[in-house]
């Protein structure tokens, strides 16, 4: 029994046949086939089953406003949920199954549900998961988790990759249907940039579903040589396929290129969708319509589908859902499925229309002001109850049916920018109004003009328009111009249960619910009854909710109004969002010049910032990173170390003002800073919170070098531009970033001079005479290379800092190594840089936290009075000068085996340990090698007048307390002999 | 969103970092007799209309210029475009 139900012509190919499978069943379809359309030939009307009932589903639609037909596309990592089977092209080796149902879908035990439907209506979670509030995580969640969503994910990394692209035009068109065709012929032959895009594989919109004539001929010759005509223009670019998700500001329109989605996998090096940015100067939007239904009872069974659906699945997939059906109408549309219908061969049982004027027909019975009321069929429609005009019932045999209830324009696009659709009482539909996206103009269905010629005419004076062509427009091709009325009807009298979004089993029943209890806005109707949510966002269901909701409101449907309608169009898959940008490849990965040198040595990384830093160096027999890290740490102390601290902020400060722009951003004062000497400097907000601290060495009266932390190189760059940009506009200075320019390295411990003695020439004196501490200098190193050269030290022994051109610091690294050896130099990290400026008590980005001020890091002094700088101001405020205010403190464990963690809080000794006895808390902690025992940093409230108190150290997180003794931040040579020396 | 750089044309706004009202533009004047309560209210104190802003935007990725640009919160409508220096300069900021 194969394709049972494929009929003659059509637009599919049938030199190819394909093979594909669904639930496991093997079928075949043809190329240019559609999955549903491929299953309706083979006779499989039931393809899944609903979200909350668990009722039998067929297919809806034939297009992208599919509620029903959802299934699992593909295994394995590719496996895709809720893929919808009307727009999933068929090719060769395709397998899907179905969702929402166990075991299976002809036997779903959940259906169970559909019994018990009194108790799942509207506002069922609402009402159900109230109480008590601890069965939440344990009970409710995990049964609605169970029991919700459709398709399972493949928990697996998707194996494929996604692009993002970029495209400009003066006119991007949206819909490849007759309108949109017309507006690209005519822009594109004027020579304009034009990009169309269409959704669909084939370009052509409703013509490639309809048996129309243009120029007397069939369409489908119109179609083909128009887009042989705009292939051949260079200034038009066609893209099927691509759907336009979005309309965003300023012209910017997101559209995502489905390029591999129709193949088994993606051809080498080709990406699986590409998310496109389309600056566009105007734009047409060109989307058509969607044909809507009318509800009844028992409207969801397997083989009920739109109408003009049934037409497309004929026309251009020569598939039908049955051989015998019904069609149920309230216009003419629908008689146009029955004509084509029963031109290719379909039985008709009936044309039932609720019209008493309805056209009748010689080649079926048309029943006149006549309604559906109810039907049946197990596992698909069999027999529709009709009530004929006479109030007498006939049942109808069919084994499917076409539902029209009229057309709606696809304004979501003209939407998106809040803008809302209004009424059009000839139509029964809301189309575009009022305020449009800046530069769209709309076409064709999508405007409300329903014929073919109307199409045409409108997507003509829509590109002329938009482009400001002048002159005679060519002759129109010849087009059906029906004229298109539609009355509203929109559900049967009577009904209850009869699906308007059968998506999310929303009935007429719970509509009315809902309104009963009070929902009455549409937004709140939406969240109550959940019309409109999930994959389709009720694209087929919203109006019909609408309509209800007005005449029970005893309004009109324009002042109930509708849902906001927001990016995307269709569901778009995370993955285009993400693009590239996933994994490693999330943010940059910035490399120190030194960095291979470093992975050489076995370095063990970490990522700061962007940056990845050698985090410790192991060696041979060391398990554990307290080894490494306490020895890098006695070697320095001992010795000399070396650490690349290349990644530290570097801003080049140069121009005759640039000592006055210094003593704006730090609060300290750098007028007087001589040429040759470094300062350390502290930066504040303006709410006089510190923001970041750094060294400012003077190179020259007009030339500074800053550095910044590593992580905040950008913020403060950023802020130092708008404090010379914006505030101060006529300062003589110049910025720029040198980050990257410069590797600069800390040469550390009491045999760093001898060491850097044998780099730097000779014409430099490095003695403590010549070159003591704070000292800076251009100098060369290694027989004439440029270098900067700065006395300062992190860790607190006598230290350097020497920075090369970058291109050189890998070398400069290697022969520190050589040149060090007979020091027993050792490379550090920054753990150990950690360690050593913890036991000297320098603050750091722990310290500097966003909420401390230069009086709670103990530099209170250095805010200069005498001068006006960023934050100096607010430094005064009294809630920032409490007589108890919080000093930074050193902590040191009474039981030298005691841990100290950061984030510990500091309690009295006696007295209860509380929130509102706090007294201060842990911001850096770490095991000293040189005392022997964890130290930590942190603040203490007027800590700096309780050194030498005995506290507790608690962390109720992690069970910790301990008793502390509070010292002195710095635990290493307080008096700086070292770094002097 | 497309900001109109009054050098370099018209620009994507992901070339730009936000920063916010541009009246940051106008600080205090540190000697004067309100001086704290002035700073207080600058560092603060906005205004949050649903129409014209006034906003700072830095071009990180592009010249680093701070600009002033004009936009309508409600609608994203961008009126104007004009480099801080010169916002600045006019109210009278030098050195």
């Amino acid at each position: 029994m194969t394709q049972v139900n494929r009929l003659k012509d059509g637009k599919i190919d049938r030199t190819q046949t394909l093979n594909f499978t669904f639930d496991g069943k093997s079928y075949q379809g043809h190329g240019g086939d559609t999955l549903a359309s491929a299953l309706l030939a083979n006779n499989v009307r039931l393809m899944g089953r609903s979200f909350k009932y668990h009722r039998p589903r067929g297919p809806l639609t034939a297009g992208s406003e599919e509620p029903n037909a959802l299934v699992e596309l593909r295994s394995g990592a590719r496996q895709e949920p809720n893929t919808r089977a009307t727009t999933a092209e068929l090719f060769e080796g395709l397998s899907a199954n179905s969702q929402n149902r166990w075991p299976s879908l002809k036997f779903d035990a959940m259906a169970i549900n559909d019994r018990f439907s009194n108790f799942l209506t509207a506002g069922f979670y609402y009402k159900t998961f109230m109480w008590p509030a601890a069965f939440w995580e344990k009970v409710y969640e995990p049964i609605i988790r169970k029991a919700a969503g459709l398709g399972s994910l493949s928990m697996q990394a998707d194996p494929d990759e996604y692009d993002k692209g970029f495209r400009h035009c003066d006119l991007l068109i949206i819909g490849a249907g007759p309108s949109g065709i017309m507006a690209a012929l005519t822009a594109g032959r004027s020579g304009a940039q034009v990009i169309i895009a269409d959704e669909d594989f084939a370009f052509g919109g409703r013509l490639n579903s309809e048996t129309f004539a243009i120029n007397d001929e069939a369409a489908d010759i119109w179609v083909q040589a128009s887009i042989a005509e705009l292939s051949a223009l260079p200034n038009v670019r066609l893209m099927t396929r691509t759907t336009v998700i979005g309309a965003f500001d300023h012209g910017i329109y997101g559209a995502v290129e489905r390029v591999s989605d129709h193949l088994i996998q993606p051809d080498s090096g080709k990406p699986r969708q590409v998310l496109w940015r389309i600056y566009a100067a105007k734009t047409i939007l060109a989307a058509g319509a969607t044909e809507r239904p009318i509800a009844f009872e028992n409207n969801d069974r397997p083989g009920i589908m739109l109408a003009s659906a049934i037409r497309s699945y004929a026309n251009r997939w020569a598939a039908t859902p049955a051989q015998r059906i019904a069609i149920f109408t309230n216009n003419d549309d629908g008689h146009r499925t029955a004509t084509d219908l029963y031109a290719a061969g379909v039985k008709i049982a009936a044309v039932i229309d609720t019209r008493a004027d309805a056209p009748s027909s010689l080649d079926y019975e048309v029943l006149q002001g006549a309604q559906v009321t109810d039907t049946k069929g197990r596992l698909g429609l069999s027999f529709a109850e009709v009530e004929l005009a006479d109030g007498s019932m006939r049942t109808i045999e069919c084994n499917a049916m076409g539902v029209s209830g009229g057309w709606n324009p696809n304004v979501h696009l003209t939407c998106h920018q809040r803008g809302r659709p209004t009424w059009d009482e000839g139509l029964a539909a809301f189309v575009p109004g009022g305020i449009l996206p800046p530069g769209m103009s709309v076409t064709g269905a999508a405007l409300g003009h329903l014929s073919t010629h109307g199409a045409l005419e409108t997507g003509v004076k829509a590109a002329k328009a938009a482009l400001g062509l002048k002159g005679r427009t060519a002759k129109l091709p010849s087009a059906e111009d029906a004229p298109v009325t539609q009355t509203p009807f929109w559900y049967v009298e009577g009904c209850s249960r009869a699906w308007l979004d059968q998506q999310n089993d929303v009935t007429v029943k719970d509509v009315k619910l809902s309104h009963q209890e009070g929902f009455r806005s549409v937004e709140h109707l939406k969240r109550y009854t959940t019309l409109g949510m999930a994959t389709d966002q009720g694209k087929t269901s919203n109006l019909g909710g609408l309509a209800i909701m007005a005449e029970l409101a005893g309004k009109s449907i324009p002042e109930v109004g509708t849902t906001i309608f927001r990016p995307p169009y269709t569901p778009t898959a995370i993955g285009v969002m993400a693009g590239r940008i996933r994994g490693m490849d999330f943010h940059p990965t910035r490399l120190t010049p030194s960095h291979y040198w470093a992975k050489e040595r076995g370095a063990v990384f970490v990522e700061v910032g962007n940056w990845l830093r050698a985090q410790w160096f192991p060696i041979e027999g060391e398990t554990h990173w307290r080894q490494s890290v306490d020895r890098e740490v006695a070697a320095t102390r001992a010795s000399v170390g070396v650490c690349d601290c290349t990644t530290l902020g570097k801003i080049d400060v140069q121009g005759t003002d640039a000592a006055a722009f210094l003593n704006k951003v730090y609060c300290n004062g750098f007028t007087k800073l001589a040429v040759g000497k470094v300062r350390y400097g502290l930066m504040l907000r303006e709410d006089g919170i510190a923001m970041d601290d750094g060294t400012a060495a003077r190179l020259d009266e007009d030339h500074f070098v800053v550095t910044t932390t590593t992580a905040n190189a950008g913020k403060v760059y950023q802020h130092m531009e708008f404090v010379r940009q914006c505030l101060y506009p006529d300062l003589d200075v110049q910025l720029i970033s040198t980050t990257e320019s410069w590797a600069q390295y800390a040469v550390a411990g009491p045999n760093s001079r001898a060491l850097l003695q044998k780099v730097v020439d000779a014409d430099y004196d490095i003695t403590n005479e010549g070159f003591p501490f704070m000292a800076c200098a251009n100098i060369t190193v290694c027989g004439g290379l440029r270098a900067r050269l700065f006395r300062i030290s992190f860790s607190g022994e006598l230290a350097f800092e020497v920075a090369v051109p970058a291109r050189y610091g890998d070398a400069l690294m290697r022969k520190l190594m050589v040149e060090g050896e007979e020091f027993n130099v050792t490379p550090y990290g920054t753990e150990a840089l950690g360690v050593m400026r913890i036991e000297k008590g320098h603050a750091a980005g722990n310290e500097l936290n966003g909420t401390t001020t230069a009086l709670n890091l103990g530099m209170g002094r250095m805010v200069s009075k005498v001068k006006d700088s960023i934050g100096s101001k607010l430094s005064e405020r009294e809630g920032l000068n409490e007589p108890d205010a919080l000093k930074m403190i050193g902590i040191k464990p009474i039981d030298g085996n005691d841990k100290v963690t950061a984030g510990g809080h500091l309690m009295n000794k006696d007295g209860p340990v509380d929130a509102a006895h706090d007294q201060g808390y842990v911001t850096s902690a770490a095991f000293s090698p040189s005392l022997n025992s964890m130290i930590g940093l942190g603040f203490l409230k007027n800590g700096d007048e309780r050194l030498g108190e005995k506290m507790r150290l608690v962390s109720p997180v992690t069970d910790l307390n301990v008793d502390v003794e509070i010292v002195s931040a710095h635990f290493i040579d307080p008096e700086g002999g070292r770094q002097r020396a | 969103m497309i900001i109109n750089h009054p050098l370099l044309g018209p620009r994507d706004s992901a070339e730009f970092v936000y920063l916010g009202d541009a009246s940051l533009i106008e600080r205090p004047d540190p000697a004067a007799e309100t001086a704290l309560a002035d700073f207080v209210d600058y560092a603060y104190m906005r205004e949050n209309p649903a129409g014209s802003l006034r906003e700072l935007w830095f071009h990180e990725a592009g010249d680093r210029s701070w600009l002033v640009v004009t936009r309508n919160t409600m609608t994203h409508e961008i009126s104007d475009v004009q480099m801080a220096r010169d916002v600045a300069r006019k109210i009278g900021c030098s050195k």
